[in-house]
Parts: structure tokens; sequence; C-alpha cells
């Protein structure tokens, strides 16, 4: 197979550009110089960090969907939204599209993410393709720009002042872990998959 | 023209999905469509996004004729003890202004005006000056592209917004909010915004006159 030759290549994807890869140093980024997009970027993170880091967003993934997001008090009455409470009030209020454009933006994609992450660098930890190692990597590729929880906690933010100026009501935000997985999740949505494609030898699956 | 090696010339093709550089003389696997698929992830190889044109200028016009519902119709009902107020999106920035929050009203008004006007105008100039094949400021349209793919998702605040006040605020009959049909229309205006930049080739913008398959 010509692939070794070929891995020594990198083709600008805004314009079609041919590079020789050479290998990055720390905090390196490789730049098209025809169109200035980014060709390439150095990973600090090893496989064992990555791993560790995508373990941690599991555990705050769950705390954040526990939580409420926002809570609001009127009159000594406490009324709170999880994200499940928010997406099964939007179908229940006739918007079912909303409903099923936060529960997959911000639950489903999100979540399918990490487990896939997480699987594939357990088995590159040990050196070896995980099972189901190709589907997977093209699962990651297409569910890359479809993972919203950044603009959701912006969102909590806006909600919380637009509570207050609407009813005058106290908002407190329980948006902590939510930031948090936010944090953790644009640490690695920054991985370069290229890199987990060559980090393990072709093979039998 | 520029005198950087490109693939397409070389004979080389870049995987969209796993990144594998395949050249000519690469055996890649011939699929049942008379296609070429990537060795490496078996994705179907195309030297530029199939029908990359068409697919964006559809999308786009499907994504601006619901912009207009999505602006006109309110997007959210408030009642609270003594009035009943439908919000537009402009009305709701506005609110966010006068009652004083300027700072969260720039945000909305950007995220949610800003930012999809932006990305029809940008792709209908990329749109008709690759199509063209314009050489005009080659460089700036394609960092206006890259701008527009990294911006696009963030229009999604305002529907965020209404479902979190809607999961929020339910004090019994005293205060209510209510999602309008005008979220729903701006929810899916930006999906198709996304899609429709996701279409768009931006290697056209450096192809010459009358190289686009
Ligand atoms: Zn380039």
């Amino acid at each position: 197979m010509g692939t070794t030759s070929s891995e020594a290549l990198l083709i600008c994807e805004h314009c079609d550009t041919v590079y020789r890869r050479r290998p990055l140093a720390r905090g390196d980024v490789a730049q098209c110089a025809c169109c200035h997009a980014v060709l390439e970027r150095h990973h600090g993170l090893s496989v064992n960090v990555m791993l560790a880091l995508v373990m941690t967003a599991m555990i705050v993934f769950v705390q954040a969907n526990m939580w409420p997001i926002v809570t609001l008090g009127l009159n000594g009455q406490l009324s709170g939204a999880t994200l499940w409470g928010t997406i099964i009030v939007m179908w229940q209020q006739q918007a079912q599209v909303v409903a099923v454009l936060a529960a997959g933006t911000l639950f489903f994609f999100p979540l399918l993410k990490m487990f896939l992450l997480g699987w594939l660098l357990w088995f590159g930890r040990l050196g070896r393709r995980a099972p189901g190692f190709v589907p997977m990597m093209v699962t990651l590729h297409y569910l890359q720009p479809w993972t919203m929880s950044e603009v959701f906690v912006l969102g909590a933010l806006v909600a919380i002042v637009k509570a207050h100026l609407y009813f005058d009501v106290v908002a407190d935000p329980g948006i902590y872990a939510y930031a948090a997985l936010t944090l953790l999740i644009t640490i690695f949505a920054g991985v370069d998959l290229r890199q987990l494609w060559e980090l393990t030898p072709e093979g039998p699956a | 023209m520029s005198a950087f090696p490109r693939a397409a010339d070389l004979g080389l093709i870049g995987c969209h999905v796993c990144k594998l550089v395949i050249s000519a003389d690469t055996p890649a696997r011939v699929d049942v469509a008379d296609e070429l698929a990537c060795p490496r992830c078996g994705s179907v190889l195309h030297r530029r996004k199939p029908y990359s044109y068409m697919r964006t200028w559809a999308l786009m016009i499907a994504a601006f004729l619901l912009y207009i519902p999505a602006n006109v119709l309110p997007i959210m009902r408030t009642a609270s003890l003594n009035d009943i107020d439908d919000n537009t999106i402009i009305s709701g920035v506005v609110e966010l202004w006068v009652k004083g929050s300027p700072d969260l009203a720039i945000i909305v008004f950007t995220a949610s005006i800003v930012v999809p006007v932006l990305k029809f105008l940008s792709l209908g100039t990329l749109l008709l000056s690759s199509q063209r094949g314009s050489g005009w400021a080659r460089p700036q349209r394609a960092k206006l592209y890259r701008l527009v793919e990294f911006i696009g998702y963030w229009s999604m605040l305002d529907v965020f917004v209404v479902a979190l006040l809607t999961a929020l605020v339910r004090f019994g009959l005293l205060s209510l909010v209510e999602p309008l049909p005008g979220v729903i229309f701006f929810g899916l205006t930006v999906v198709l915004t996304m899609l429709a930049s996701m279409s768009f080739d931006p290697r056209l913008i450096w192809d010459g006159r009358d190289s686009d398959d």
C-alpha cells in the first residue's frame, strides 16, 4: 500500500494545496501558506491525559444533567430547570423541533462523542485499535460540528437576566457544572482525529 | 494564479473524513457505483464536495425563507399578573437594552441577527464570486468562509434562552412563559445555515473558471 508515503503529505482542506508534513514541536501550528487556514496543531496531551479528560468530562456531564441549570425564587417558591426538564417542557409546548434540537446538540451528541473518544482512547492506550474503530472514527467526524454546550451556557446567563427583567425573580445559576463541562469539551474538541488514525497500526480490527 | 502545488493537479486526493492522502497509483477501493472509496475509512472520495453550488444555494435559500417568519412571528409569550406580552427576536433585544442590560442585548443581537445576516451575505458573496471564477480577494474570501463556519452555531442562543425560560418560569398561573412558532422557524434557520456552509467547498474559491465539478 502506498499509505506510508502518503502519510508524509498533507492537503489543505480549504484550498487544495499539498504540503510535505513536518514534525511539530510543542505549541506549533502549521498554517497554509496559500489561504492561511490551520493545517495541523501540535497536541501536547498524551493519550493517557486525553483519556483522563474524557472520563472527567463524563462524570461532570452526569452532574450537569442532574442539577438544575438555573433556579428561580419567587415569593419563597422555588423553580428549577434541568436540561431534560427543559427538553420535555418544549416537547409538551408544541415546540418538538426545539426539543429534538436541544436533546441532540446538548445531550446525545456530546454523550456519544465522549463515549466514542473514551472507547477509542482506552484501546489506543494499549496500542490497539478498538473494536469498531473505523465506523466510530467516521461517526466522530460527522458529530464534530453538532455539539452546542458552550452556546447553552451563554443561553443560561441570558435566561437568568431575562427572568429577572420580566418577572422580578431571583435567579441562581447552577450552571457551574455545565461551565466546567464546556471547558473540558473545548479541550478535547480540538483533538486532531488524524492523530488517532495514525496512532494505531492498521490491521484486523 | 498561485504557484502552490495543488492536489487536483498532482493527481492526489484527500479523504475528507480521515484526511488520508491517496495518490492516483494507490489502490483505492472501488465502490459499487464506480466511485472511489478511501482505503482507510471507506468514505467515498471526492475532489470537491459534490454538487456544492447547488446544495449550498438550495439550503441557503431555504434558510432565508424560514428566517422571515422567524423574525416576523413572535418567539415567546410572557404572561405575568397584569399583562401578556408576545416577543419577537427584535423586541426581546430591545427589551434587554431598555431594561438595563445593554451588554447582553448586544450579545443576543449579534447571535440572532448579525450572525445569520452575515452568513447569508457571506455565503451569497462566496457563491457568486466562486461561480464566476473570480480571482478577487481570494485570501479574504477564504478567511470569510472560516469565520462563517466558526460562528454559525452561536445563533442557537435565542432558541436555548426561550427553552430555558419556558422550563423555569412556572409559578402557577401567576407567571408563565410559552414558546411561540417563531422559535421553531429560527431553530430550523440555524440548522439550515449550518448545513449550507458545510456544503460549500472553500476550494472552489481557488479554482479557476473551468474546474468546478
Ligand atoms: Zn490552504
